[in-house]
């Protein structure tokens, strides 16, 4: 069966669940290739996520899939902090599909042997994408389950061979007042920038996404190319990526530059430290389709229950290091 | 009068029945009426409606000075009663929707989150005035019930600065509360300026008169 075939079963045909599964598998490839036009997957009703979705142990302890119930698409595509687009939640999604995400170049540079401008297609060129389901957590002290389409980080920062004065990436988002009429106002230091250490950048974990539920990634959630360290606050997820920089020093972020005594560099999900004005000790968990009225917050964890990356902070005073 | 305070209280209670409605519809059916996070929705919107309020009861002395509508006076009572009731409802859905199990919370929260601590207080010093509110308390209570009652201006600032504080960068919104209570409460200074000033000049009796002109005018 050719992919286009695979792409062509009416959603009412897809019984069971491990058909679903496996044409978003097929999605997924099908995501990743530039020469075909993506409409065809959005045009055919997408199932609804499943409930339960299967995750090998493997996966689990990687920590690269979860079996918590998944965010609905819905709530995950319409309810959004991108202030590029209007500080309200709603903003983003409602904002008319103004961002142009083709063509999308990405200009990688600074202290590595192999910088260059890129294609968003040739960035990923050769990485075969994959589905990981992750937590994100707000700071806001809201969370998701979304699974995610895209490639890890390392792997694509690797290829520029950053040298061994490399000891930070820097991520710049679009700045086009045009394109995004939320920088209009001047509610952040445009455009939106954020940063992580070479070792964070280089964890397994650390992901760059192209889609969600199996379709490529909507405006709102950051098109054509954002970044996922799960372990890290949601607005370390730096979206609509244009520049990536190896740099030597720490380099400065949007939020901790509107707020350095409320936003660390870091930003690691820590309940045991608070925000000025959120408790992180618990969160809402907006996912699943019971009732969120009523639903009971839950507890949160440590580097949003991603045990793996403690390494990277061993030693470090988390309190000071926020 | 009974029709126009009818009217009123219909229209004060729009914006409840409407959310209670909505929230009806999403526990029933779980729709999106409230969006992807309906207990931030519910909120959100409670509180505005208690600011609204609020603004609208200190709205009414100006209104009435710079009108001669008299009349005005009649309705501040239930608009302050009802930036009491949304502010009630604003706190109830803090505590028993958003923390829910962790309503104890609340204790750490007020000590620690200056947005909280500011509108738990504008919360707090509403409740001596919605008690107080009754026509009983105001002949008992005599010149002092307006006195207790100028708690108002402190309720204002305190509300205005507990949406303000709570905004992460974009202050758009809470700065436009903060401009109307800023023409409200300026205005009362700047009459009392005003009245002082003419007081000095001709007779302290026109002071007097500047806070019920309207009996006065229409005997004359």
């Amino acid at each position: 069966m050719s992919l286009r075939d695979a792409l062509n079963i009416p959603a009412s045909q897809i019984t069971d669940e491990a058909v679903y599964a496996d044409r978003r598998r097929l999605l997924a490839a099908f995501a990743a290739m530039p020469t075909l036009a993506l409409s065809g997957c959005s045009d055919a009703a997408p199932p609804p996520p499943p409930s339960k979705t299967i995750v090998t142990p493997a996966q689990a302890s990687s920590g690269f899939r979860t079996t918590e119930e998944l965010t609905r698409f819905e709530d995950a595509t319409s309810y959004n902090n991108f202030y590029e687009f209007g500080s309200g939640k709603a903003d983003p999604s409602q904002a008319k599909k103004t961002l142009r995400t083709k063509p999308w170049t990405v200009l990688v540079g600074g202290e590595c042997a192999k910088p260059g401008r890129l294609s968003l297609d040739d960035l990923l060129k050769g990485f075969k994408p994959e589905e990981r389901i992750y937590r994100l957590r707000c700071v806001e002290g809201w969370s998701m389950v979304i699974p995610w389409l895209g490639v890890p980080l390392g792997p694509v920062l690797k290829r520029f061979e950053p040298t061994s004065k490399a000891k930070y990436v820097a991520f710049v988002t679009l700045g086009d007042p045009v394109q995004m009429p939320g920088i209009r106002y001047p509610i952040l230091d445009w455009p939106y920038r954020e940063g992580l250490r070479i070792d964070e950048a280089m964890h397994p974990l650390a992901f760059l996404a192209t889609g969600l539920y199996g379709k490529a990634l909507p405006q709102q959630n950051g098109a054509p190319l954002r970044l996922l360290v799960p372990w890290k606050y949601g607005f370390k997820g730096i979206k609509s990526i244009v520049r990536i920089e190896f740099v030597e020093k720490m380099p400065e972020t949007a939020w901790h530059a509107s707020q350095p005594s409320e936003y660390g560099f870091f930003s690691n999900v820590n309940p045991n430290v608070d925000h000025p004005r959120w408790s992180q000790k618990t969160e809402r968990r907006i996912a699943g389709t019971a009732s969120k009225l009523f639903a009971e917050r839950i507890p949160t964890k440590l580097f949003n229950g991603y045990p793996q990356v403690a390494s990277l902070y061993a030693g470090m005073d988390l309190r000071k290091w926020f | 009068m009974i029709a126009a305070k009818t009217v009123v209280h219909a229209l004060a209670l729009t914006p409840a029945a409407w959310l209670g409605w909505q929230v009806w519809t999403v526990s029933q059916t779980g729709s999106d009426a409230l969006g992807a996070d309906p207990v931030a929705e519910i909120e959100h919107r409670l509180g505005l409606w208690a600011l609204r309020f609020l603004m609208l009861a200190l709205a009414v002395t100006p209104l009435r000075q710079l009108t001669g509508q008299a009349v005005l006076v009649r309705f501040r009572r239930m608009l302050g009663l009802y930036a009491f009731f949304y502010a009630t409802l604003h706190f109830s859905a803090y505590l028993g929707l958003d923390l829910r199990g962790y309503w104890t919370q609340i204790f750490a929260e007020i000590v620690k989150r200056p947005y909280i601590t500011v509108g738990f207080t504008a919360w707090l010093l509403l409740l001596p005035l919605a008690i107080t509110s009754t026509t009983g308390w105001i002949k008992r209570l005599g010149r002092n019930w307006a006195r207790l009652h100028k708690l108002v201006y402190a309720i204002g600032v305190l509300a205005v600065l507990h949406f303000w504080w709570l905004v992460k960068s974009d202050i758009r919104e809470p700065a436009l509360y903060a401009g109307i209570l800023a023409v409200l409460l300026g205005w009362r200074v700047w009459k009392k300026w005003g009245a002082a000033r003419v007081g000095r000049v001709t007779t302290p009796s026109v002071s007097r008169a500047g806070v019920m002109p309207l009996k006065s005018g229409n005997g004359e």
